[in-house]
């Protein structure tokens, strides 16, 4: 059921524990296999709302196991034009598929040179060893 | 075991009521009742047999030993409990003239006056409720102090510990202010040179359990006190942990401006489950205005309740608080006199006790002599061989025990957090010392025994997940239509929706 | 007395073992300057023979409901506590555990809350309840707080026929939450629905009590009705024991029902401990504030409970958590779960038919008597308003020389009303009892 750990290496990173994915104007954003299994099963995912502007290192987001809470943080800023409903209603598609159909929300960018700022895999991995 | 609402069967009944001859009035048909709510129908003695049933699925003090760090799960005397029922106090209600309550108010001006003789500081309101909610009151009273001087705009931030209980910061929030964080050091103290970096003018105050949730007392802790007056703040001593220091060592001397008391832990209130309790505040001078009103006052020979308080922040709590509570508290303090040292004593003895016992089985992450309690972790034997803190407490059951606290307070990893209390005799002592070895030792040898436990409770462990995924917080009666037995099958049912 | 177990030896051996030589030792952290140099100024401990004595002297000093017929309601009523109550919370598995955190040695308390759940739910025709607040008045500002937060506006609204302890509860409150209380008047002893419409246009929730403060049956469904047309969450404070013959909140439109639960179960003890209740519909289940049980199975597949949604709470959660609550009242909704299976569905309505059939007694000799009721058109419940023709207080006064306590007076909380008693009829007074309430009130 839990994926095994990895990082794509295509995938742009934030330290606490965030990817995109970067599709022209717009990004996929979501959590890290060590986010997710930091946390332990998901049994709850609190969206933002589509439409609503997310701001580059705030939270826009919540996930949730049984015995803990954490923000999700924006890598990037933007306005959410989709959240992933599959994930809202069934949290645990992130434990299996963090990258995957584990997303989090598609934002359209508000500004992409943000994503230079980013984390490369390498860069991250360094994040998660010394996590 | 089933639901008392699956023993229901429709027509049988428990007590009547008196139903005198006078003629039935009439509610209109627009706020009357449209479907009988399906509360249990059964017998008397089945409904006995149904509490008492689930009576033996619990475990309490009086059941056996229960060390669970920051509760304070001493023996209740059941004198007490007898006492409170007496008519005077049980049947008494709270609109009763005051000269129909001079009992009542001696009894809570009496609990005032040891309450303040306990922390050193000047003046008490009983009202709060429990600890949470004295704390709460605590930063009203904070921001009514300083709204009086003119800085209630100025004073926007409450520091706390990275050990501090989660109602710490929660309260913060309900009050309005915001949180400031300070870290432990190396030695389980507060981090001094942190927290001088953090407070300034604009802070209000720091909320600060002493002993700590670590079950050590702050070395620094007038240091301390000095560096939140000096910018003019004030010092909120959470008294969870007063068991420690009764007679000892008094918050108000320590610099604390406001305290609160857990009536229900220090001085012994059945913990009834998850309550109730009760978390009177005692406070300095400058502070005593601004307590939630009523106030319990002795006039001459006779005590009053003095509504007169402009400056007040209000009311936290119904009338003048859990009245019971004070009625048991009064008499355990009553039942010790200054001998409340001597609790204390016990208290710090036994929890120093068991941790010079154990601390070569665990790892001990501050190497102390400790409080009334002190915090153990399972992390090499997570390293070494998979087993958990979790894995131990669910092992202790089967030994007996109340497992401790665990996973708490955040700094240590692994944490197993132990409260022994002074009520506990030596012989128990030894025997849950040698359990926790015995499972240090099953670690090792096997693993699988303890990650399988408990194996001799009503049930084994429970999916919290399934719980949490899909919450079914009530009977789903929709789904076990005609029901009159054992469920078919434990099913996932849905919260339905209301009526 | 003492309840501590240990003999000298024991602590010798036990001094030994943690190697120091004596009990002094053991507190060499706290710095000097902060220790405690002298004995505690408490009176001598007593025995438990003294120790009973003293407070029986005490409580021989309180005027209690047995020995004065009482009228006094006003938010903590005399109903009658059947033995089984008594017997089933002095069982010391369920009395002397905590909250339970570990579900394996908790599953009689888990189970009777989850129970306890049902009851209030299914009274009350909600959808969750947590396993109780403090008591009447903080669950009505536990309401505003999730009101808040689920709505985002700053304001919120409460009728002045509210009980006057919940509302200065309340006040007391908003500050640190950042609300803005509004009081609705009362008209006749009733909320007019059009007031509230226009107070709910930007209210988190509105605040009524059902029945209201003075007794008296609001028009709970329009007032529902015009708290939703502003978007406002409707909240109903109940009274449980009236449900078995008012309508349950959760069929006319509330969003959360919310209580004193010590009428139904628990002993008037001077004001507590009792338990508040708190229920509300699915939509709020994530804001609520305190412990919910819910369902699930154990690794064999057999049904059990557990707390749940924990995420919600003060120890996981912390700053951000919906409420700072851990110690509750779980005992006392224990007493409410026992004494509300005891009544079941036909005792709950017969007692409060009672109720109603004797307090429209008690106005109809009152009037006779020539006594005038403050809202002579309304219907109530258990409880009612009369003009007493003098002062309240000295009515009180010269009743109770005559052995009766005829109720509350008024005019402490409301202007205008310094004549009138607030009196309250249980089930535990018989008609003859009333009978003598006339006559103490009529006489000079």
């Amino acid at each position: 059921m839990a994926a095994t750990e990895s990082y794509p290496g295509e995938l742009k990173y934030h330290k606490e524990h965030d990817w995109a994915r970067i599709e022209g104007d717009e990004a996929v954003l979501g959590i890290t296999w060590f986010a997710q299994d930091s946390l332990g099963e998901l049994v709850h995912y609190e969206p933002p709302n589509q439409g609503d502007t997310i701001s580059k290192d705030s939270p826009y987001g919540e996930v949730e196991s049984v015995k803990a809470v954490s923000d999700v943080i924006a890598p990037l800023s933007g306005e959410v034009v989709e959240v992933n409903q599959k994930v809202v209603d069934e949290p645990e598609t992130v434990n299996a598929d963090p990258y995957g159909d584990g997303w989090l929300v598609r934002i359209r960018l508000t500004d992409p040179t943000e994503a230079d700022a980013l984390l490369g895999v390498e860069a991250y991995k360094q994040v998660v060893a010394e996590s | 075991m089933r639901l008392i609402f699956e023993k229901s069967q429709p027509g049988r009944r428990g007590g009547e009521l008196p139903r005198p001859d006078v003629p039935p009035a009439e509610v209109p048909a627009d706020l009357r009742r449209s479907r009988p709510p399906r509360l249990p129908e059964l017998a008397e003695p089945e409904i006995l047999r149904h509490f008492t049933e689930l009576s033996t699925r619990n475990f309490g003090i009086d059941t056996g030993f229960y060390p669970l760090g920051s509760c304070t799960m001493k023996y209740n005397p059941r004198v007490n409990e007898r006492l409170v029922m007496l008519p005077g106090f049980r049947d008494l209600h709270p609109y009763q003239d005051e000269d129909g309550s001079q009992g009542a108010l001696e009894l809570m001006w009496r609990l005032q006056e040891a309450l303040i003789e306990i922390s050193g500081l000047h003046a008490c309101s009983l009202q709060p409720a429990a600890g949470s909610q004295g704390e709460l009151t605590g930063l009203m009273l904070m921001r009514a102090y300083f709204a009086d001087r003119g800085e209630a705009d100025q004073r926007d931030t409450i520091v706390t510990a990275d050990t501090a209980h989660g109602t710490n910061p929660a309260s913060v929030t309900m009050a309005g202010y915001k949180l400031a964080k300070v870290e432990t050091d190396a030695r389980g103290n507060v981090d001094v040179a942190h927290l001088r970096e953090m407070v300034n003018e604009r802070t209000a105050g720091l909320m600060l359990t002493n002993p700590s949730t670590l079950g050590l007392f702050d070395e620094h802790i007038e240091e301390i006190a000095t560096i939140f007056h000096e910018v003019g703040a004030l010092l909120y001593y959470d008294g969870a942990n007063l068991n420690a220091v009764c007679g000892i060592s008094r918050p108000g001397d320590m610099g604390f401006d406001i305290v609160h008391i857990n009536l229900h832990k220090t001085f012994s209130q059945p913990h009834g489950g998850g309550g109730p309790g009760g978390g009177p505040i005692v406070v300095r001078e400058t502070l005593e205005p601004y307590l939630p009103g009523p106030a319990v006052t002795k006039v001459g020979d006779a005590y009053r309740l003095d509504h007169d308080r402009p400056k007040s922040i209000g009311k936290v709590r119904g009338y003048t608080g859990p009245f019971g509570v004070f009625v048991r508290s009064y008499a355990y303090i009553r039942s010790y006199g200054p001998g409340l040292r001597e609790m204390s004593e016990t208290a710090v003895l036994n929890a120093n006790y068991l941790l010079a016992r154990l601390k070569d089985a665990y790892d001990l992450p501050f190497d102390r002599l400790c409080m009334h309690e002190f915090v153990l972790s399972a992390r090499s034997l997570k390293r070494e061989h998979g087993i958990s803190a979790l894995d131990v407490a669910k092992r202790l059951m089967d030994y007996g025990f109340h497992p401790p606290t665990i996973y708490f307070p955040l700094v240590v990893p692994e944490a197993l957090m132990i409260e022994p209390t002074e009520t506990e005799a030596k012989e128990t002592l030894d025997a849950f010392v040698d359990a926790m070895i015995a499972i240090a030792r099953e670690a090792e040898d096997d693993p699988e025994v303890i990650k399988g436990a408990p194996h001799g409770r009503p049930v084994r462990r429970l999916d919290e997940v399934k719980a949490a995924k899909r919450a079914v917080v009530k009977y789903g009666f929709e789904d076990h239509v005609g029901l009159a037995g054992d469920p078919a099958e434990p099913r996932q049912l849905e919260a339905q929706k209301g009526a | 007395m003492s309840y501590l177990s240990l003999t000298e030896r024991d602590r010798e051996e036990m001094l030994a073992a943690v190697g120091v030589a004596s009990v002094d030792e053991l507190f060499r952290d706290i710095p000097a300057s902060v220790r405690f140099g002298r004995e505690l100024d408490l009176p001598p401990a007593l025995g438990e023979q003294e120790l009973t004595r003293h407070l029986e002297e005490l409580a021989a000093r309180n005027v209690d409901t047995a020995q004065e017929l009482s009228f006094l309601g006003a938010g903590i009523y005399d109903h009658y506590v059947p033995a089984i109550v008594d017997a089933v919370l002095q069982r010391g598995e369920l009395l002397t555990a905590y909250t339970p955190y570990q579900p394996e040695m908790s599953q009689g308390v888990l189970q009777a809350i989850f129970e306890y759940q049902t009851a209030v739910c299914e009274l009350t025709g909600m959808d969750v309840s947590n396993a109780s607040g403090y008591d009447g008045t903080t669950v009505a500002a536990d309401a505003c707080f999730v009101a808040k937060h689920a709505t985002g506006r700053a304001k919120v609204v409460v009728t002045e026929a509210t009980n006057p302890q919940v509302r200065q509860v309340v006040k007391t409150y908003a500050p640190g939450f950042g609300l803005e209380i509004v009081e609705v008047p009362h008209r006749g002893g009733v909320t007019n629905p059009a007031d509230v419409r226009r107070a709910a246009a930007d209210a988190a929730c509105v605040i009524f009590q059902q029945p209201n403060f003075f007794g008296c049956l609001e028009p709970a469904p329009d007032l529902a009705a015009a708290a939703n047309a502003g978007g406002a969450i409707a909240v109903a404070h109940v009274d449980l024991v009236s449900l078995g013959v008012l309508e349950a909140p959760g069929a006319y439109g509330c969003g959360m029902a919310i209580g004193e639960g010590q009428s139904a179960g628990n002993y008037q003890s001077f004001a507590g401990p009792h338990y508040g209740f708190l229920a509300a519909r699915d939509e709020f289940i994530r804001r609520m504030p305190g412990r919910i049980v819910g369902e699930t199975i154990d690794t064999a597949g057999e049904r059990g409970y557990v707390l749940t949604l924990q995420t919600r709470e003060q120890h996981i959660r912390r700053e951000k958590a919906t409420s700072n609550i851990t110690t509750n009242q779980t005992l006392l909704a224990l007493a409410g779960l026992v004494y509300l299976s005891w009544l079941g569905p036909q005792g709950i309505r017969e007692l409060g038919e009672t109720c109603m059939a004797l307090g429209e007694y008690a106005k109809e000799r009152l009037s006779d008597a020539g006594l005038e009721l403050v809202f002579p058109e309304r219907t109530t419940f258990k409880e009612f308003a009369v003009r007493v023709g003098r002062n309240a207080q000295e009515a009180v006064r010269s009743a109770r020389a005559r052995g009766v306590h005829p109720g509350y007076a008024l005019g402490r909380d409301y202007e205008g009303l310094d004549d009138a008693l607030l009196i309250a009829v249980t089930e535990r007074r018989s008609p003859e009892d009333v009978d003598r309430l006339v006559d103490a009130l009529a006489a000079p």
